[in-house]
């Protein structure tokens, strides 16, 4: 039996979501796990064994939580801000091949569908901002276009870099021009692409220090401090998501995707493993530092990163065409 | 937008009182923004509201509103008795619950010229530098937790610290059986005497803070986001420092070296050894590292207390039988310590009886937020935060 395409790509699109949203569940517990190591604490520990089964509990709870909508908020909007956040947040996953021939949809822009839908969040959350009519959720929704706006485009330079160097923007070409050598160990324009991708990604994500649209000290939860039960999940669920989309991207763009010592099947384990090594390495940030003021941040990408990573697309550009 | 919510959240001066001062800067935007930081608030150490002017992220104005943890305590001091007030002091300053008991104390002992004993003495300061030890350990965490988030590097320094915070905590345990407000203090001398193997467990408390304060200072000190917070935000200019009537760290972050244990020994800290460091910059990371010398300083004085211990009674009176036992002649007079936070003074009017006539609280907390307006404006939200952190307030003494 032969299906259409159309169906074995809805087959394998529901398969993923749900591979994902389970994932992205459990990669809560390994944050909060990790961080109660980096901060001498135990974590979470008493439901199930070692707390295995707390992201159940956690997702059960805010089912069950009362859903308010504030009387002077703007209903529609309120309501379909975490749709819409949450949308391009899964959507990202879509052109990741996770093996030679095993995704979604394996674009032939697959980078530039991934960077565009992945700025797309930020729609749904200005409009929770926006829609929840509240001074604190406001300044959270100003910031944020602010801030990823600023840093979307040295993230997408630096993305571009191996784009460059493989001449290709399909993800399983990038992925299969890394067999010999990773990106990352490119010498120089490749530790220099990784460094700002990072940066950019923390930024991107408004993970702490960038993580000024949350700023619970100052604005209690920013953008999402009127949600609550479920649609704080879907908000919660996005946010995650985008991270660990962002670090599968990572491990795909720098560190060979699938690439490592055995069998050909193992491979999916070893994108997963990197891209949750490079999540912890974004935890490890989050959990180790201050945040920085709006300013401060905007001067480190307008000032700092962004001209860097121009220059280090025109250097690969240059090395590209003439270097081999 | 704004004007559906703004009668929640617009400060409603009292009538004739003066407009407040808002400064002007060279804004373009259309509009200003009334925020409300507190009465609950992640950031706003208890319960307290600032009323922000915004335009833009810049604070151009802000109003302080205090109040909202008022227990009348000037008023049951007038109403419980010299024996039973000790230990409701404590819950003034409930961070620093040892020196408020201490300032009450001694306001009576100072009227009655009643004799304390040298090994009360030497009590009395152990227990105050441990709690300045404790108090700066919760105000370092909480502090980094404001600029660095509950969900990130601010959370991990705040764990670090109250780790700490708790063993000094342990030992107030097993000196006095409270944690947090003990008791410790009577009229003519202390409660309690060290129990057994107490001195023991000090001296290896206080050697493991003084390796833990290193290392809050190596994740610290050099730590460029931790700078960019606070070098240069919320300066506090010499002349200001002054005038408006602030104290302790802030004071001697701003070059004044103001330190009532220097300027007006009490409880024979004329016996110590000890420095009254100060810093010259005025702004939040000053404040700083005023702080983090008293830890060392605090710990140098806890070691030539347990090393010179003097012998003999822990109190001039008799133990407490009834709560109307003591009685304290006819007089006034003010008496003030140096607490974590600064000048902590009780003034005290006595008729002779078995209570107060009158009692009035000088908070080190209260006085030192006068400085807020002179400092906040013209910073941006963010800032706000670094700067109300480190004043440290605590609103159990602004309010009392």
């Amino acid at each position: 039996m032969v299906l259409s395409p159309l169906v074995t790509a809805a087959i394998a699109g529901f398969i993923l979501l749900n591979a994902i949203v389970g994932l992205v569940t459990y990669v809560t517990l390994l944050e909060r796990k990790f961080a109660a190591r980096m901060q001498s604490r135990i974590g979470p520990y008493r439901v199930g064994p070692h707390g295995l089964l707390q992201p159940i509990a956690d997702a059960l709870k805010l089912m069950m939580k009362e859903d308010i909508v504030p009387t002077a908020a703007d209903r529609p909007v309120f309501n379909l801000a975490p749709v819409v956040f949450l949308v391009p947040c899964l959507l990202i996953f879509a052109t990741i091949p996770f093996a030679p021939n095993l995704g979604v949809a394996d674009l032939n822009i697959g980078v530039l569908f991934f960077l565009a839908v992945s700025s797309m969040e930020i729609v749904g959350l200005f409009m929770a901002g926006w829609g929840s009519n509240n001074k604190y959720a406001l300044i959270s929704a100003m910031r944020a276009v602010n801030q990823i706006i600023s840093y979307d485009l040295p993230f997408i330079f630096a993305a571009l870099v191996p784009v460059l160097l493989t001449g290709s923007m399909r993800l399983s070409d990038i992925a299969a021009a890394q067999d010999g050598l990773w990106f990352v160990f490119y010498p120089v324009l490749g530790q220099l692409a990784f460094l700002a991708f990072m940066i950019a990604a923390v930024a991107a994500e408004n993970r702490v220090p960038f993580d000024i649209l949350e700023a619970e000290s100052e604005l209690v939860a920013g953008f999402r401090v009127e949600y609550s039960g479920m649609k704080f999940a879907l908000i919660q669920l996005g946010e995650y998501a985008h991270v660990l989309g962002t670090s599968f991207l990572g491990a795909l763009l720098f560190l060979g995707a699938w690439a490592g010592p055995g069998p050909i099947w193992i491979g999916p384990v070893w994108f997963l493993l990197k891209a949750l090594g490079l999540f912890l390495m974004l935890t490890w940030i989050r959990w180790s530092f201050v945040r920085i003021r709006v300013d401060q941040i905007l001067a480190v990408s307008w000032q700092l990163l962004l001209p860097a990573t121009l220059i280090l697309i025109v250097a690969t550009a240059v090395v590209v065409v003439w270097g081999g | 937008m704004a004007s559906r919510n703004d009668s929640l959240t617009a400060a409603t001066p009292p009538a004739g009182a003066p407009a407040r001062a808002i400064r002007e800067i060279d804004y373009t935007g259309s509009e200003r923004l009334t925020m409300n930081m507190g009465p609950q608030h992640p950031s706003s150490h208890g319960v307290f509201r600032a009323v922000l002017t915004l335009e833009g992220e810049t604070v151009v104005g802000v109003d302080a509103v205090i109040g909202y943890l008022h227990r009348c305590h000037e008023k049951l001091g007038e109403s419980l008795t010299y024996v039973q007030y000790p230990s409701i002091a404590s819950k003034t300053d409930y961070v620093a619950a040892m020196t408020s008991e201490l300032a009450y104390v001694m306001a009576a002992e100072r009227i009655g010229a009643i004799d304390i004993p040298r090994r009360a003495q030497y009590l009395r300061v152990l227990v105050a530098e441990l709690q300045r030890i404790a108090s700066h350990c919760l105000w370092l965490g909480t502090w980094c937790m404001d600029m660095g988030g509950a969900l990130g590097g601010g959370a991990t320094i705040f764990l670090y610290c109250i780790r700490e915070r708790e063993l000094v905590l342990d030992l107030f345990e097993s000196l006095v059986g409270a944690r947090l407000l003990y008791g410790f203090h009577q009229i003519g001398g202390v409660r309690y005497d060290l129990p057994a193997g107490w001195a023991d467990q000090c001296r290896t408390t206080i050697d493991l803070i003084e390796k833990r304060v290193v290392e809050y200072e190596e994740m610290l000190d050099e730590n460029t986001f931790f700078q960019m917070r606070t070098q240069g935000v919320g300066v506090i200019s010499r002349e200001v420092a002054e005038t408006v009537g602030i104290s302790g760290p802030l004071l001697r972050g701003s070059g004044v070296p103001f330190d009532i244990r220097r300027a007006d020994p009490y409880c024979s800290y004329e016996d110590f050894a000890f420095a009254v460091p100060t810093e010259e910059a005025g702004d939040c990371f000053a404040r700083y590292r005023v702080r983090m010398a008293e830890f060392r300083q605090a710990t140098a004085i806890v070691r030539q207390i347990l090393d010179g211990l003097p012998e003999g009674p822990i109190s001039s009176r008799p133990g407490v039988k009834s709560v109307v036992q003591v009685r304290i002649p006819k007089g006034e007079t003010y008496a003030r310590v140096e607490g974590p936070r600064g000048e902590v003074g009780c003034y005290l009017v006595s008729d002779g009886g078995p209570k107060p006539y009158r009692m009035k609280w000088r908070g080190a907390s209260f006085s030192n937020l006068a400085v807020l307006p002179h400092i906040i404006p013209g910073h941006s939200v963010a800032d706000v935060v670094a700067i109300m952190g480190s004043v440290d307030p605590v609103f159990g003494e602004v309010d009392r």
